[in-house]
């Protein structure tokens, strides 16, 4: 018999010929438990996310949705406020059929996270969606609650013996942040990896869904001209940005346990490095790309504390106008400490010392309130070895760089010196754009959705590994620290600003940041 | 900013433009980013243009407004020796092309395909089946084809694909015994073209579809056992494509997908006789769902397409 091999899905075996050509890979039928069911996340993110996933047909042919939280409610009652997230905050207007058949399977329990009860009603509910299926289902468990929950929810789902299953998948979605420090992260590791396999853990990033992420991939390894460039010889430095113009909004609980590098550079931030510096992963399997991002992140020396004020620079927002308002500072913004000293802003510069990067400075930005939203790479090439012609009346040459915007419009900017038109050889450099939309008819899935999917189907390749959450941390840690210890003042910066001034300093001689 | 995905050649009759009109308004961002409609009457002896630009929606603060654009051109019997020096400077260079006449006009509108990377055609158009298959088949040796009646079997492809997926379950792919394929009347060609997926997939040599009282019958050989396979079209589906398929194991096994509000009904029957039935979600698409599909489909490749359109033509009576 002819049959040909299809794509391989998760599961070992025959390959299954039908699965060849299909955009959309089957999804193994499973049950998904969201503990924190009824917070913010689940309804702003997960909810609309599974919505869009059954309006695309992309649910498993058996799905059932189970939610976990605290307060007494019938299933009904649960279905109720499900339906009321997806209405607010679905991408598409739901389909009212849909809507229905997805509520249909949705049931909820009610209880603390430590209650034995709650994992026992789990695991009949989990029974019986097993037996009317006449098999049994994967079973993913999603851990949307506050992370001091984590350790609790993994080790009752453990001894409720529900991490394990003879005949299914059983795997475990666990959102940041995935520790506070890189004690915090280790414990957790090591409570996770106590009950679960590396193999059954999902570590969101949800950076990592992103289009425009993914699209850095496909950038660098799938166009040839980039990479011979790509390397210390003729890359000067790299510049990160993760501006937000807006404040932290109703986050303050959050965000003040937090600050700027936990919330943003201690993942997303080292991800996008990862992403730039990166050697050609040998196949883009969950592994190989893992393995690579780790080295790179074994690659940046971890700071001493001696370094880390050459290195690092953490401020805060004051008052100031925004979008041609006046804004409060950070400690006026509500739920704030007014003595609070958490930094709203943070700057690095790192280094990835290998044969590829040795000398290039990565700088690394993020900040709240500042002049713009934009999340962007810019690329620094060196400078030309000699100029034949005269810089005079004219802006200069410039070195090339090339600029990967992935927010707010997603695109490839890349910087040209060109000759004024006139009867003199008088350069000014100009800029060669190209925009993600201008060339796709597809609209992006959001993240979660294209999350779900992957861990439903067992493809770890967006998730970030136990060894890739440590290396982040061994580079962030000593650096929060020495911040924590430091009795110099914290730097402020105006809101609506560039930033603060000190970021400055870790800029080397001829470098400077771009504008936000 | 401009878009510049696709250049999109419509050829279509100047008294049904405003239907086409509709039609690909109905499609939404999946508009190509250079329309060019040639709008043919007979009689018509002066050449006529007209150039829209237009956005899908306003743009929002900060927001870049992608633009799309719209040539249409109007002529007659005496310029259609020279359609492809009309349209060739019309249509962006370094863009694919997709060329679409929805009125028939196969003949006249042909020189165009030299231009076209792409061609969308939708089989269930065609009065006959049989001629309809033939023709994506020639098609398919010029350009490639992107037919709307297979797009209208894609959600019934996934899903038998993804009920075969679980390891288990693919050793039974071996065991089909027969498949049943209820379709709207009209919509002949969608059923072969998923019976013809499904041999070419799997390795069947089937025979020619013989007519049995509205239905056509078939079988296919494999190296276990014969598979019977039958299309009937039910007069009572309004929407033109599928309304269930049945699969079934030589060890008692079935399982049934069925149109449904909300998604697809399925019906499993176990080999020991017990069944369940429950609902897979999923929105329909609409008929502008499917022709936005279809042009968004003119950038990829399917690798599966041409092998079931050759199982499809193996097997046309």
């Amino acid at each position: 018999m002819a049959i040909s091999a299809g794509r391989p899905t998760e599961q070992q075996g025959p390959s299954n010929p039908l699965v060849a050509g299909l955009e959309r890979l089957p999804v193994a039928p499973t049950t998904l438990v969201i503990f924190g069911a009824t917070g913010d996340l689940a309804r702003r993110k997960l909810l609309p996310a599974l919505y869009n996933l059954a309006h695309e047909g992309a649910l498993p042919e058996r799905f059932h949705l189970v939610g976990i939280a605290r307060k007494e409610k019938a299933h009904e009652d649960y279905r109720a406020e499900c339906e009321e997230a997806i209405l607010q905050f679905s991408r598409r207007k739901p389909d009212d059929d849909v809507l229905a058949a997805l509520l249909a399977n949705v049931k909820y329990i009610p209880g603390t996270f430590d209650d034995a009860a709650v994992y026992s009603s789990l695991g009949d509910q989990l029974q019986e969606f097993d037996q009317d299926s006449g098999e049994p289902l994967n079973r993913a468990f999603y851990l949307s609650t506050a992370p001091e929950f984590f350790p609790l929810i993994i080790d009752r789902l453990g001894t409720g013996g529900l991490a394990h299953h003879e005949r299914a998948k059983v795997r475990l979605i666990i959102e940041k942040p995935f520790g506070t420090s890189l004690q915090e992260a280790r414990e957790l590791n090591r409570k996770v990896l106590g009950i679960f396999d590396e193999t059954q853990v999902f570590r969101i990033d949800h950076y990592l869904g992103k289009e425009t992420v993914q699209n850095m991939m496909a950038f660098r390894f799938a166009n040839g001209m980039f990479e011979p460039l790509w390397n210390r010889n003729y890359i000067e430095s790299v510049q990160i940005t993760a501006a937000e113009d807006i404040g932290i909004g109703t986050r303050a609980g959050y965000y003040d346990k937090a600050g700027a590098l936990r919330d943003l550079i201690q993942n997303h931030m080292l991800q996008l490095l990862c992403h730039v510096a990166m050697e050609p992963p040998v196949s883009f399997t969950a592994e190989e790309v893992r393995n690579e991002k780790v080295k790179v992140l074994q690659a940046v020396p971890h700071p001493t504390p001696a370094q880390v004020p050459n290195i690092s620079v953490h401020a805060q927002y004051t008052s100031g106008h925004a979008g041609g308002e006046d804004v409060p500072g950070y400690k006026e913004e509500e739920g704030v400490a007014h003595d609070s000293t958490t930094e709203t802003y943070a700057a690095l510069r790192l280094e990835v010392d290998n044969w590829r990067w040795a000398g290039v400075p990565f700088y690394l930005r993020t900040g709240k309130r500042l002049a713009r939203k934009v999340t962007e790479i810019a690329v620094t090439l060196k400078p030309v070895p000699h100029l034949a012609f005269s810089q005079e009346g004219s802006l200069g040459v410039q070195p090339n760089q090339l600029v990967l915007t992935l927010q707010p419009n997603e695109g490839v900017s890349l910087r040209l010196g060109a000759k004024i038109p006139g009867t003199r050889m008088v350069i000014r450099p100009v800029n060669m754009e190209f925009l993600y939309g201008t060339a796709f008819l597809s609209q992006s899935p959001e993240a979660y959705e294209r999350l779900i999917t992957d861990a439903m189907r067992g493809d770890a390749t967006l998730f970030t590994r136990n060894d890739e959450v440590e290396a982040q941390w061994l580079i962030c840690d000593p650096i929060l620290k020495e911040w924590e210890q430091s009795t110099d003042g914290l730097p402020t910066y105006e809101a609506g600003s560039q930033g603060p001034p000190e970021a400055d300093r870790l800029m080397r001689v001829g470098d400077h940041w771009r504008a936000i | 900013m401009p878009a510049r995905v696709l250049n999109m050649i419509a050829f279509v009759d100047l008294e049904w433009m405003g239907e086409i009109a509709n039609r690909l308004r109905g499609v939404g961002r999946y508009s190509a980013s250079r329309l060019v409609v040639l709008a043919y009457e007979r009689r018509r002896e002066r050449l006529d243009a007209r150039v829209m630009i237009s956005s899908e929606r306003e743009p929002t603060p900060g927001e870049l407004a992608l633009l799309r654009e719209t040539v249409v051109v109007e002529l007659g019997d005496r310029h259609l020796g020279d359609l492809t020096t009309i349209a060739d400077p019309l249509v962006v260079t370094d863009m694919p092309t997709l060329l679409w006449s929805p009125h028939g006009n196969h003949e006249i509108a042909a020189p165009l395909l030299g231009l076209s990377q792409s061609v969308l055609v939708d089989s269930v158009d065609e009065p006959d089946a049989t001629e309809a298959v033939q023709r994506a088949g020639m098609l398919s040796e010029q350009v490639y084809v992107v037919d709307l009646a297979w797009l209208r079997t894609t959600p019934w492809r996934e899903r038998v694909a993804a009920w075969f997926d679980p390891p288990g379950k693919r050793l039974e792919l071996a065991h089909l015994s027969s498949v049943t394929v209820r379709h709207h009347p009209e919509s002949t060609v969608a059923a072969m073209l998923f019976v013809g997926w499904l041999s070419s997939r799997l390795g069947w040599k089937p025979s020619a579809w013989v007519g049995d009282n509205g239905a056509l019958r078939g079988s296919a050989h494999t190296s276990r056992q014969d598979v019977a396979l039958c299309l009937e079209g039910t007069p009572d589906l309004m929407v033109r494509g599928l309304e269930d398929v049945t699969l079934d194991t030589a060890e008692g096994q079935s399982v049934t997908l069925a149109r449904n509000r909300g998604g697809l009904r399925a019906r499993a029957r176990s080999a020991d006789g017990s069944e369940r039935e429950w609902t897979i979600p999923g929105a329909s698409r609409g008929e502008g769902g499917v022709l936005g599909e279809g042009i968004r489909q003119s950038l990829l490749r399917d690798p599966t397409y041409l092998p079931a359109l050759d199982a499809a033509r193996a097997m046309l009576p």
